[in-house]
């Protein structure tokens, strides 16, 4: 299988502050990867670099062998990388059936097809079309906002924190819709601070701890790595 | 009723409304004289309409609070009056300083003219907009005003005395060729906004009011879709600043000021910032109140003989100064909201109505 992203030698500093030091990372094609780490790990700001939200201060990031640094967000949008920002950050005073549309926003073909498979995949937005998405739940609005990044037909779909705030019955739907995503043949990339339920999707992990990769694996080798299960799995010997 | 028939019969009663309007309009054209109050705020309550649409297109769709439109609207009259003031009556207009040799015999007709004020307007929108737009909120609020006061300033002073006839300003501007223009000019550009908003650029300026970052998560390009509402927008201010010329006749540079453009916020923000049909409700509700329904507030009142100190000249501002502050306490969201007319809310009567007892939706 071949890399769809790889990243070498990311480095990002805001005024001064190296908050990324050096991180190379791999992602492959058709697989769900993800970087987990600590508050300030640095995990948000290399997904927004990827995205173009960011700009490094050097790096290299290829995308399917294409350099991108230095593209602008809707260049790199219209590439087939999309982000799912962090906090869902819907538009809260547009329809529901809005935030999608504006999630196409830069292909100009029919989207009743695609609006349908979100539909497919989300149920409840169907029934909450009309609605404002400030008005849904925090569960509703992250299934918005994952549908919204849908819609542009990435190849990679980047999500940051998807489970920020939500129940824990919802974190599993979540992430059930991860792996349904995955399955169509999408290329996922995840952030999370819940380090479990995020290894146990994945089938490549990446640990971040203050700017620099400190450990990877697949994500089941993770899960039954004993600095892993102390550092961020809660669990003691 | 399905979708498709709900569509169609708005439409249809859109049609309907438009043309109740119509009717209504040259009722009051065959009832009213040419002097009639009832006239004149019709016909400023379309311009500012018009203004305020275009206020609204940046500060209420795309986030942008703009304080710039009066300097928008005193070029575009100043474009219009200059190209329509006729050319033999110039030299009367420029007595003093005489008009520009290369001014001296173009003479545009109306509606050319008042596309070349937008025009204008949009350059200039365009030119200020990539190092303006840059700016976020108040600091893109403060360099707005400031261009407006400098295009007053620039305006009115003597190096283009040849050209603007400085500070004595400009008069003899072409009146109106007949009661309905300035209502069809209105209209279709309000109708263009309309086009805009509802379209996938319209989509594009809500979302970067909503969340810049998201929008831009997106791959909506911030840059240039600002730098398009404004352009637009100054577009339109422009040509509601030749239609003002227009319904004045005269212009100074100093009818362009400060003032104005609050007043114009001030419609704005009463009829729903993100409304369009909040702004025009609005436009005319004001202008009716300022200039009709609440002048009594600037007359002596005697009752029983006893004058009550307070009605004198200027109190009518006073008033209209506690509307607003009521407006943005209790009411921030003014009479609209973001919504816009529709007739859904009559379609839903009428379907619970066909309903009957079965109930509607199972909305939960």
């Amino acid at each position: 299988m071949s890399n769809i992203l790889e990243i070498k030698n990311l480095v990002v500093s805001y005024g001064g502050i190296e908050a990324v030091k050096g991180i190379d990372m791999i992602v492959p094609e058709g697989e769900i990867v993800t970087l987990i780490g600590a508050n300030g790990a640095g995990k948000s700001t290399t997904l927004k670099s990827i995205s173009g939200l960011v700009k490094p201060k050097q790096a290299s990031i290829l995308y399917n062998g294409q350099e991108i640094v230095g593209k602008t967000p809707d260049q790199i949008v219209s590439m087939g990388i999309t982000l799912v920002p962090e906090g869902r950050r819907v538009f809260p005073n547009l329809t529901v059936l809005e935030n999608l549309k504006i999630g196409a926003y830069l292909r100009k073909d029919n989207l009743q097809e695609d609006l349908d498979y979100i539909y497919s995949l989300f149920p409840r937005l169907k029934e909450r079309e009309w609605q404002m998405a400030g008005t849904l739940s925090g569960g509703e609005q992250q299934m918005l906002a994952v549908g919204r990044a849908l819609m542009s037909k990435p190849k990679v779909i980047m999500m940051d924190e998807p489970s920020l705030g939500l129940a824990p019955l919802v974190v599993k739907d979540i992430f059930k819709i991860i792996q349904t995503i995955n399955k169509e043949g999408i290329t996922v990339l995840l952030i999370e601070q819940n380090a479990n339920m995020a290894l146990k999707v994945a089938h490549k992990a990446y640990v971040i701890e203050t700017g620099t990769i400190t450990m990877e694996g697949t994500g089941a080798e993770l899960l039954a790595n004993e600095e892993i299960k102390q550092a961020y799995l809660g669990k003691t010997k | 009723m399905t979708e498709q028939k709900k569509q169609k019969l708005s439409i249809m009663l859109s049609i309907i409304g438009v043309a109740v309007l119509a009717a209504a309009l040259f009722g009051v054209y065959a009832t009213t004289s040419n002097t009639a109050m009832l006239r004149t705020v019709l016909q400023l309550g379309a311009i500012y309409a018009l203004v305020a649409v275009s206020m609204n297109l940046l500060n209420g769709f795309t986030g942008l609070f703009s304080l710039g439109q009066a300097g928008f609207m005193a070029l575009g009259a100043y474009v219009f009056a200059i190209f329509t003031i006729p050319a033999a009556q110039r030299p009367g207009v420029y007595y003093l300083y005489g008009v520009a040799d290369w001014l001296a015999n173009i003479e545009l007709p109306i509606v050319l003219a008042l596309v070349v004020a937008g025009l204008v307007c949009a350059l200039m929108a365009g030119l200020i907009g990539a190092p303006v737009l840059r700016l976020k909120s108040d600091y893109f609020a403060i360099a707005t005003l400031g261009f407006a006061e400098i295009v007053r300033i620039v305006v009115g002073s003597s190096p283009l005395n040849r050209i603007t006839n400085g500070s004595l300003g400009l008069k003899l501007i072409p009146k109106f060729p007949n009661f309905f223009f300035p209502f069809i000019v209105v209209a279709v550009c309000i109708f263009i906004v309309w086009l805009l908003i509802n379209s996938s650029y319209g989509r594009a300026f809500k979302a970067i009011r909503e969340d810049e970052i998201a929008a831009e998560a997106m791959g909506i390009n911030l840059a240039k879709h600002k730098q398009m509402s404004f352009i637009i927008s100054s577009f339109f201010a422009g040509v509601g600043g030749a239609l003002m010329a227009m319904y004045m006749g005269a212009i100074t540079s100093t009818t362009f000021n400060v003032t104005l453009t609050y007043n114009i916020l001030l419609i704005v923000v009463i009829g729903g910032m993100g409304s369009l049909t909040g702004s025009i409700i609005s436009s005319f509700l004001v202008i009716a109140a300022r200039e009709w329904w609440l002048r009594f507030l600037d007359q002596p009142l005697i009752i029983a003989g006893i004058q009550i100190p307070l009605f004198k000249t200027g109190f009518r501002m006073v008033v209209f100064s506690v509307i607003l502050m009521v407006v943005v306490l209790f009411f921030r969201k003014g009479i609209m909201g973001t919504r816009e007319f529709n007739w859904n809310f009559l379609l839903k009567r009428l379907e619970k109505k066909e309903a009957g007892s079965t109930g509607g939706e199972g909305n939960e």
